[in-house]
């Protein structure tokens, strides 16, 4: 027992036997302390990164600036007020090297060419992660659960639209997930708040469903709401997966409570449509220019037309031809607030055009569809279904009340933190996968889930999570003066007979003017400046092709005289552009013409776009010159040709900086082309 | 005797010990199914998906096809085929060829702009043949340029017509270089090409068909349009850069 105790003691007075043994013995142990910290830099991974990278560069040719430029410790980005505190450039060495662009070892590679610098946004902003951390485990994959992970380089747009809430120009990823947003229904149900404050409203259109009966059947309910994309693969609605009695009770309870619409089925000549001439009817739907806005699958089973519209490939199955006469004869009587125009069309027209697409019928779909007459509680289950499916969030849809917040959120979804996720069984856990596989197959978690199956391409899904991963918290939290303000569209509504001829011929679903309208057609803006009179007039009349390779064109509405009169005085009188001065003196003499067409056809060569006379120039851009002097106004054609961009933003024509000489020539010069307009008579 | 049944558990629970980890490492070790071959080919050709232009990080748009012939040249279902590359993840990256003797992936391609080697191999009764694709990884920039080629350029520079736009080349009287004709346009330097698109053709004295976009495109614009076509140039472009001697 006695000698453990000695043996201690004996260890004991060995260390600390007298005064100066003792002093070693705890300066030693003092000494080995203060080296535990340097030495465990020493071996930091941060610094072997450090050192590797001196190694790297040492071969290199530029390897003494290289070197001049590094500098050894600890690197940070610190931006208070975006609340970043990188230390990522620790490691990331190179990232504003050029010379090292050739690097495939990470982490020195050079930075791809991005439009921010670095300095003045630092890293996880855009990437995500830990910026203060100076270990890869900590920095990239942060695996504590209120921590954001490295964003995958996919989603990388996703940072861009933090501060950024318009449409960029090198972002298609993000502009695409956000046209989605808005066009697959999807704010109808989560409301969406931008950091400014503003809410993400709908662009699309879906249809009331208050007078249904008149449009459709019930039949075709059933067999639309069993598979939407069986009936249009393009279509934005979400396959509800619903049983055969859940459809049937719905589509009894819509058809049930329908109330027919005053005006709906009274068009004259609905008898006229008994037999319709189909080339007829084909060429009256190409010249009416359906298919800038309606898709239409062709033989190859491929989708051909614009998607403004819906898709009419088998349209015959879905309308009553009554309803279809109706609808084509004025279709703000079912619709008022439809992106369709009303066609002035006539009633041998109307019968036509009716005929034809009544011909769009596949005889097989929903051939065996039998639905029986649906009892009172069958009609009641469907009401109880619509509710909670939530159908009267994007439908209106009678006596069922839109419900308000009907789905979550989507704010601040972008940091949605991964404890408060309820991740699937093998799936990564991290916040992407759980966005994309939401978005993919809402089913796959859990029955409860409302969300309905949409049907998108993988580039949809990536599209769609990178406009999520773009809410973030972080975006909230910038302060207002560096955030670049989002521009709203404008309420613009013109007033009048003109105003309710725009509204009635919706030019704003294809022009924009004011900051209102579509994209599909010209800015209106400044129309006013720009065309004559009397080529309005006949334009809007009967429009003619202007560019020849233009596929989604003009449609003719059959305006009448006054009409078209009403709408060009009303356009030449307010869509003026202050910056156009229609009085200036335009030298006309033949030598300036002449001049000018020396500059068309050799300095400015512009015949590689336009055409003026058909047997000599082939340029198929822009629009044909030939009768361009009686089309364009002098002043607009020399304040077009010295800044196009200026005149209409977005438009292709470069501009070559032409001198004020060179324009007057050049203006001169075309003004001159009056073409086979001037006399007149055009077929 | 006690002393003995400790030493016994000690090493009997050792064992045990052993044999569990050696277990969970068995779990742990990668278990990527490599399905066994039913037969064996002569060589592999390329179907489809080579060439492809992509974003860096993403899945490129159109799978990678290719198909194994047997010696007589017909496919050949069933032969095993592996895709490997460096930066690439091909997904599976080892499948048995169908009926058509095809095999079918999709890649997604690495965090880096350039271009990336994808080699398909199937063992032969000698050596594996190999088939190898090249793809395209464009970064930022380099995707920027496509989107302003889209609007300004592919008109004339492109002689093929998509169903949306009518190509402008045939009607031009100087034919415009397609923008990956390397062979062209890698010896032109950055430099020329950037006074090229800024001051028009005459600049270098070439076609004034060429109009001038320095009022129309900035310069990181005209950047990122020459970083495209250097990325998409076939054959591919070296840059010149400053060249240091080794030491």
């Amino acid at each position: 027992m006695e000698s453990p105790r000695k043996s201690k003691s004996s260890l004991w007075h060995a260390l600390f036997g007298d005064p100066v043994r003792a002093f070693g013995v705890v300066s030693v142990v003092l000494l080995l302390a203060l080296a535990v910290a340097p030495t465990k830099e020493h071996f930091s991974q941060w610094h072997r990164y450090q050192r590797q990278y001196l190694t790297e560069i040492h071969d290199r040719g530029d390897s003494i600036s290289l070197r001049r430029r590094f500098s050894p410790g600890i690197h940070q980005i610190w931006l208070p007020e975006l609340g970043v505190v990188d230390r990522c450039t620790t490691c990331h060495l190179g990232l504003n090297e050029a010379s090292l662009s050739d690097v495939r070892q990470q982490p020195f590679r050079k930075h791809p060419v991005i439009p921010h610098k670095l300095e003045g946004f630092g890293c996880v902003i855009c990437h995500g992660g830990q910026g203060a951390a100076t270990t890869v485990a900590e920095a990239h994959r942060s695996e504590r659960d209120g921590e954001m992970p490295i964003l995958p380089t996919r989603f990388i747009e996703a940072g861009c639209g933090q501060c950024h809430q318009n449409a960029l120009a090198g972002t298609p990823q993000l502009n695409l997930g956000r046209a989605m947003l808005t066009r697959y229904g999807c704010v109808h149900c989560h409301s969406i708040l931008r950091p400014d404050g503003t809410k993400v409203a709908a662009t699309d259109h879906p249809p009331s469903l208050v007078h249904v009966a008149d449009k459709t059947t019930r039949e075709w309910i059933y067999s639309w709401l069993k598979d939407p994309q069986a009936y249009a693969p393009s279509t934005t609605m979400p396959n509800y997966k619903l049983s055969d009695a859940d459809a049937s009770d719905i589509s009894a309870y819509l058809i049930s409570t329908s109330r027919p619409q005053a005006g709906d089925t009274a068009t004259p000549d609905a008898k006229a449509s008994a037999s319709p001439d189909p080339a007829a009817g084909a060429s009256l739907y190409g010249q009416s220019f359906c298919s800038s806005c309606h898709a239409v699958q062709n033989a190859a089973g491929n989708l051909v037309g614009g998607d403004v519209g819906p898709e009419l490939t088998r349209i015959g199955n879905k309308v009553k031809p009554e309803w279809l006469l109706a609808w084509l004869n004025n279709p703000r009587v079912y619709d008022a607030t439809t992106p369709m125009p009303h066609y002035r069309l006539t009633a041998p027209q109307l019968a036509t055009l009716a005929g034809y697409m009544q011909g769009k019928t596949d005889t097989d779909y929903g051939a065996n569809v039998h639905l029986t007459a649906a009892t009172t509680q069958q009609v009641a289950h469907g009401k109880l279904l619509i509710s909670t499916l939530g159908c009267a969030a994007c439908h209106e849809i009678n006596g069922v009340a839109k419900p308000e917040n009907f789905a979550p959120e989507l704010s601040s979804i972008g940091s949605k933190p991964r404890a408060q996720i309820v991740f699937l069984p093998g799936m990564e856990r991290s916040l992407p996968s759980y966005i994309t596989g939401k978005v993919r197959q809402p089913g796959a978690f859990g029955a409860g889930v409302k969300m309905p199956q949409f049907a998108l391409t993988n580039a949809q899904t990536d599209a769609l999570t990178t406009a999520l991963l773009a809410l973030t918290s972080r975006s909230r939290a910038i302060p207002d003066t560096l955030r670049v303000a989002y521009v709203p569209e404008t309420a613009y509504q013109p007033a009048g007979h003109a105003g309710r001829l725009m509204t009635e011929l919706a030019c704003f679903s294809c022009h924009r003017i004011n900051g209102r309208g579509g994209d599909m057609a010209p800015d209106l803006t400044a129309e006013g400046s720009s065309v004559q009179r009397q080529w309005l007039v006949d334009f809007l009349k009967n429009p003619n092709t202007l560019r020849p390779a233009l596929i989604r064109r003009m449609p003719r509405f059959n305006l009448s005289d006054g009409e078209s009169e009403v709408l060009t005085d009303y356009m030449l009188t307010v869509y003026q552009s202050p910056a156009i001065d229609q009085e200036m003196g335009l030298a006309t003499t033949p030598d300036v013409i002449e001049r000018g067409r020396q500059l068309y056809y050799s300095k400015y060569a512009c015949q590689g776009c336009h055409i003026i006379d058909a047997k000599v120039d082939k340029g198929y851009i822009g629009p044909t010159l030939t009768s361009v002097g009686s089309r364009l106004t002098p002043a607009w054609i020399y304040e077009w040709l010295k800044n196009p961009e200026a005149v209409r933003a977005g438009t292709m024509q470069p501009n070559q900086n032409i001198s004020d000489e060179d324009s007057q020539a050049l203006a001169a010069f075309l003004s001159s082309l009056k073409g086979a307009a001037s006399k007149g008579a055009k077929p | 005797m006690m002393q003995h049944t400790s030493v016994r558990t000690i090493v009997r629970s050792l064992a045990c010990y052993v044999t569990l980890a050696f277990l969970c490492a068995c779990q742990h070790a990668p278990t990527a199914a490599v399905p066994q071959a039913k037969a064996t080919g002569a060589a592999i050709v390329e179907s489809s998906g080579g060439h492809q232009v992509g974003s860096t990080g993403a899945a490129l748009k159109e799978p990678i096809v290719v198909q194994v012939n047997d010696d007589k040249g017909t496919p050949l279902s069933g032969a095993l085929v592996t895709f490997h590359g460096d930066g690439v993840t091909p997904d599976p990256a080892a499948m048995l060829t169908d009926s058509s003797g095809q095999a079918t992936t999709t890649v997604t391609l690495g965090a880096i702009a350039g271009r990336y080697q994808l080699t398909a191999s199937t063992p032969t009764a000698s050596h594996p043949a190999t088939a190898t694709l090249v793809e395209i990884g464009l970064a930022y920039q380099e995707r920027l340029g496509a989107l302003l080629a889209d609007k300004h350029c592919t008109r004339c520079h492109d002689p093929e017509s998509s169903a949306e736009r009518v190509s402008n080349y045939d009607n031009l009287a100087v034919k415009p270089h397609s923008f990956s004709d390397g062979s062209t346009l890698n010896k032109l330097s950055d430099a020329d090409l950037f006074a090229i698109i800024q001051h028009g053709g005459p600049a270098l004295s070439r076609s004034p068909l060429m109009p001038a976009y320095a009022g129309t495109l900035s310069a990181s614009d005209v950047r990122a349009l020459i970083a495209y076509t250097r990325s998409i140039a076939d054959p591919p472009y070296q840059p010149a850069g400053t060249f240091y001697a080794h030491k």
